[in-house]
């Protein structure tokens, strides 16, 4: 059913994990759907992504679209960042079967995310980001 | 290998198989011809009528041949209702139905039929009281499974069974789980239609039956010929017949030995995995379930993720999350019983068999520990919750 790519991102993923401090972070999806993806990204002065974590609860296909998100926006600028949108990383993964595009637009959520909740934290503009649905960091906090 | 998916399908035991084979090349008579050569295969045919009856305590002419427990259903809930309009056009089910029940029930929904979804409580067990409380005038019919695909609960058919009749109700269930696996009597449990599978048993795929009470008049399902008293037509399927009554004789000798043996490694299954796995729960009834049925949720993963590494460790099981059942919602019988969706994600079905060894169990535990804790540290739930508990 996945790609070798796909299954080889699920087996081995890339970027596991946490950044203390972050520059941004996001967290997207729901519990209720079955994903929630939370990317970190660690971006020094001259807007460069030195360093990019995340953590995902989902199927094959979330924790593999996350990683390969990791993947395509680390040592990118925020410009480039915003350029690896879901079709990226399907493309990058040799694509996924039709139930599953979902998750790689999750995963372009993802970024975004982080993107914005670093430009937040800022208090700067990222041209063409749009604010990121609606954190579910509240909702977990509520459940747990 | 390890095979811990028996609710999906069994093996097709040696015995079944050697009883099936010459009715493939040399006994290949259409049952239903005149000449002599057919006269064998019908009569092996009939001999496993009596078999798979005997089962369930029934008579041999109140059993008829399908091609599995999906088309008994349909045929079960949709004829019923089509047979008695006239009396009225309410049916009652449960929340937890397979989806051969739950899907006719709503496509009859919307030929004008009313139905009533009676909910279950937190083990999977309908609610008797709502039953009752469910039946009208108008019903005519309840449907309501002998044992659940997921969760394993037995349903209390008995009581069931008591309030259909006081009713004047006809009672189905879909025993498709139960058949083979723990005693059922149709009198006993005042059943007026039951449906069965060959292969959920170590029978073939592709043969099933219902059976219906003598003097319940419902109409045929299938049209066409005059197989089965003419309520089911089609060539009678003589190897996946005489596979199922073969399989039916193999139940029958070994039953009581049989829900012993595979209940007592599920016991233990359960137990180590309770036990060693933290923000694990069992799901369905603690004592009232399918000896064979060990469902389980685990807190801060998802179910798709873990049948892959199971998978890749050699072990076949099976989930009710989503992403396995193609649609955004775990499933229904998961909620149900009231998890709430991200627990229902996080599940687990192991299904053992009479094959299945302890080894088999202390293999699966040990690689599932090492898989859940796996899959916990890669998630953000997991993460959220750790730093609750730390401040």
């Amino acid at each position: 059913m996945y790609s070798e790519k796909v299954m080889d991102h699920f087996n081995n993923p890339r970027n596991v994990g946490e950044i203390a401090n972050p520059s941004g972070v996001g967290t997207v999806g729901n519990a209720k759907c079955g994903d929630i993806m939370r990317m970190y990204l660690e971006i020094d002065d001259d807007g460069i992504i030195k360093d990019v974590k995340f953590k995902t609860f989902g199927c094959g296909a979330a924790v593999a679209t996350s990683s390969m998100a990791t993947e395509l926006v680390k040592g990118k600028n925020i410009q480039q960042a915003l350029e690896v949108t879901n079709k990226a990383v399907m493309d990058a993964l040799d694509g996924l079967p039709p139930v599953k595009v979902h998750c790689s637009l999750l995963a372009e959520e993802a970024i975004h995310a982080a993107l914005w909740d670093y430009a937040e934290k800022n208090g700067i503009v990222i041209e063409g980001l749009e604010k990121p649905a609606a954190d579910i960091e509240e909702k977990i906090a509520e459940e747990y | 290998m390890i095979y811990l998916d028996n609710a999906a399908t069994t093996k097709v035991a040696e015995d079944v198989f050697a009883a099936m084979k010459p009715y493939f090349c040399e006994q290949y008579a259409n049952p239903s011809a005149i000449y002599t050569f057919a006269g064998k295969a019908m009569k092996a045919v009939d001999a496993a009528r009596k078999s798979v009856a005997e089962l369930i305590g029934a008579q041999a002419n109140e059993i008829y041949f399908t091609a599995g427990g999906s088309e008994s259903d349909n045929w079960a809930v949709k004829a019923a209702a089509e047979t008695y309009k006239a009396k009225g056009k309410h049916i009652i089910t449960s929340t937890i139905e397979h989806h051969a029940v739950l899907h006719t029930c709503q496509y009859l929904e919307k030929q004008g039929y009313e139905v009533t979804y009676v909910n279950v409580d937190e083990h999977g067990v309908v609610k008797l009281d709502e039953l009752a409380a469910a039946v009208r005038e108008d019903t005519v019919l309840i449907s309501i499974m002998a044992a659940n695909n997921e969760i394993g609960t037995i349903q209390p058919l008995k009581e069931i069974g008591e309030i259909a009749r006081k009713n004047g109700i006809l009672f189905h269930t879909d025993a498709v789980q139960a058949y083979g696996h723990i005693p059922l009597n149709v009198d006993a449990l005042g059943i007026d239609m039951l449906s069965a599978s060959g292969h959920k048993m170590h029978g073939p795929k592709g043969i099933g039956l219902l059976f219906i009470r003598k003097g319940v008049r419902i109409g045929a399902y299938m049209h066409g010929g005059a197989q089965e008293r003419s309520r089911r037509a089609g060539t009678l399927n003589t190897p996946g017949i005489v596979g199922m009554g073969a399989a039916a004789c193999l139940a029958a000798s070994n039953l009581g030995e049989n829900m012993k043996k595979v209940a007592a490694i599920r016991d233990y299954l359960i137990r180590r995995v309770l036990e060693e796995i933290p923000y694990s729960r069992l799901n369905g009834h603690p004592v009232d379930r399918l000896p064979g049925n060990a469902s389980f949720c685990f807190r801060f993963i998802e179910g798709e993720s873990l049948l892959i590494l199971l998978d890749q460790k050699g072990i076949c099981a099976s989930s009710g999350s989503a992403c396995t059942s193609g649609s955004l919602d775990p499933s229904h019988v998961l909620l149900a019983i009231g998890l709430p969706h991200e627990t229902a994600h996080g599940s687990l079905r192991l299904s053992l068999s009479e094959e299945t060894t302890k080894e088999e169990i202390d293999f699966t535990v040990e690689e599932l520990k090492k898989i859940v804790e796996r899959l916990r540290s890669i998630s953000p739930l997991y993460e959220d919750f750790c730093r609750n508990q730390e401040g």
